[in-house]
């Protein structure tokens, strides 16, 4: 185990169960899946060799998973899943009642596209279409990040301004299978900022309870706009735990978003996840030729961070997303809440939405050039499948 | 800990304590409800046991007389706040002593 400030070369899904164990879950949950498995792997490893003291429970599914996680939270216990895919979606039902009944489960998404076509490969539909159900979602760029992301997971869900589930996503190989220098964080770090977590409720047998109770329609509401309202107010606690676990650990790895050679920039590419990267380089080489363009990084999808993404955009010409989803019949994801921000403050700054990566094709650098040229010349993009393969498709597609 | 919780004023995750649901009145989705008739009843309680809003009950100091067992068998009657009209009782009867009929509001 690396002392403070030591860096080891480490896979990033064995990176992340190790930091997960400094933050001692003492219940973790999971069911094997592709490419999410070796997180949990690792960890149920960890237990087993008594290096954590944790209850490992091996369930049928992800809906066993994330059930077995909101029980354990419920009795007060410090829970944790991981999953991708097909394995969020079979979470899904159990999800919204862990937000509902506001338990601070966290969990890990390693990105993955979603079936059909089956695909292992990277994209962010899974994640992107469980984003209205309460679940707060981080999403890191490399593997430090998505280690310490973890640790600001389980301190901001367990705030009591939040008390709601938080999932750090990381693309699935991009940053799961992929070997990069990681430090860990210090084990009594960890546990001075984490602190042992105290149930505002739980279940006991002494003290009996229910969670979630039935309401009629005077009161459901009510019971809704709680939970929209605490994840509304988690970006200020996100950004609070972000600031202090830089200065506890010494890494700004949290937060609402990364501006990135932004500020004067005319043409500002906006994404999530471990493409930033990619964009980054691109920005820093056209940079270098004097072409103002730059980065605005969503480390926090939800809860959106609007007035955030409006002050960081304000002084660009043109936005344009790079996201690596889309929602079947309508457009992007995140495409369209940023215009829905822009409106509300009264910016008509051209927006152009591109889908790249789904299913995990590789945008090299000279695609996101491509992009940067294609709406530097004016062009301006609702929301395109790009560098679509035309001479592929059947005779039926017109 | 929380001596007060019902969902009368919600909690923070719609917590609450046994009986905290007491004041969902689950009568208003009713549109049939049942007819207790007092008449062949034997008391064997299938219709308390069935009841998936534990409404009905023992409606003590009241009886009917059963000729086939020439016996008093205490009535079962239903709560109308939490009755939502299912119909599982009188389904279950033995002696088809609970009719359902078409409530008018
Ligand atoms: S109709 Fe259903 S809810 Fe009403 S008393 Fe019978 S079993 Fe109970
Ligand atoms: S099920 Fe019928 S016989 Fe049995 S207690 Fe109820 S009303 Fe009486």
């Amino acid at each position: 185990m690396a002392p403070q400030g030591r860096q080891e070369i480490l896979e990033g899904a064995m990176a992340v169960a190790h930091a997960v164990a400094r933050c001692r879950p003492e219940v973790i949950a999971a069911y094997p899946i592709t490419p999410q498995t070796h997180i949990s792997e690792e960890l149920s490893t960890i237990v087993a060799d008594g290096e954590l003291q944790a209850e490992f429970v091996k369930v049928e599914s992800e809906f066993g998973a994330a059930s077995v996680c909101l029980g354990a939270s419920a009795a007060g216990a410090r829970a944790y899943t991981a999953t991708s895919s097909q394995g969020l979606m079979l979470m899904a039902e159990v999800l919204w009642n862990i937000a509902g009944m506001r338990l601070p489960v966290v969990l890990a998404c390693a990105n993955r596209s979603v079936s059909a076509p089956l695909s292992i490969w990277c994209d962010h539909q899974d994640a992107d279409s469980i984003r209205d159900c309460g679940v707060i979602q981080l999403h890191a760029e490399d593997a430090q990040e998505a280690v310490d992301q973890h640790v600001i997971a389980f301190k901001a869900a367990e705030d009591r301004r939040v008390l709601l589930p938080v999932m750090v996503n990381l693309d699935g190989f991009l940053l799961t299978h992929v070997f990069e220098p990681v430090e860990l964080p210090d084990q009594a770090l960890c546990d001075a900022f984490l602190g042992k977590y105290e149930a505002l409720y739980k279940l006991d047998p002494g003290d009996p309870m229910s969670f979630g109770c039935f309401t009629e329609p005077d009161k459901c509401m009510e019971g809704r706009w709680m939970i929209h309202d605490a994840c509304l107010r988690s970006a200020a606690v996100i950004e609070e735990v972000s600031a202090a676990f830089a200065r506890t650990f010494g890494r700004n790895s949290g937060g609402l978003l990364e501006e990135y050679k932004s500020a004067d920039a005319d043409t500002v590419l906006v994404a999530k996840g471990s493409i930033c990267g990619t964009i980054k380089d691109v920005v820093d080489e056209l940079r270098d030729k004097g072409r103002r363009v730059g980065l605005v990084r969503i480390k926090t999808f939800r809860p959106f961070p609007r007035d955030r993404i409006v002050a960081a955009v304000r002084g660009a010409k043109r936005i344009t997303v790079v996201e690596k989803g889309g929602s079947f019949g309508s457009g992007g994801v995140v495409t369209p809440e940023l215009k829905d921000a822009l409106y509300d403050a009264g910016l008509r700054i051209p927006v152009s939405g591109f889908c790249v990566q789904l299913g995990g094709r590789e945008v090299a650098p000279d695609g996101i050039q491509e992009i940067i040229d294609r709406v530097e010349k004016g062009e301006q993009v609702h929301y395109e499948y790009f560098r679509l393969k035309k001479a592929i498709l059947p005779d039926l597609v017109p | 800990m929380s001596a007060k919780l019902s969902m009368d004023k919600l909690s923070i995750g719609c917590v609450c304590l046994p009986g905290g649901s007491i004041g969902n009145h689950t009568g208003a989705w009713r549109s049939m409800m049942p007819v207790f008739k007092h008449a062949a009843c034997i008391g064997c309680r299938a219709c308390e046991l069935v009841c998936p809003e534990g409404c009905v009950f023992e409606n003590p100091g009241k009886k009917h007389l059963v000729e086939k067992l020439k016996r008093e068998i205490a009535d079962r009657d239903f709560d109308p706040d939490y009755c939502k009209g299912c119909g599982m009782c009188a389904e279950e009867c033995p002696v088809d002593d609970i009719d359902m009929g078409l409530e008018e509001k």
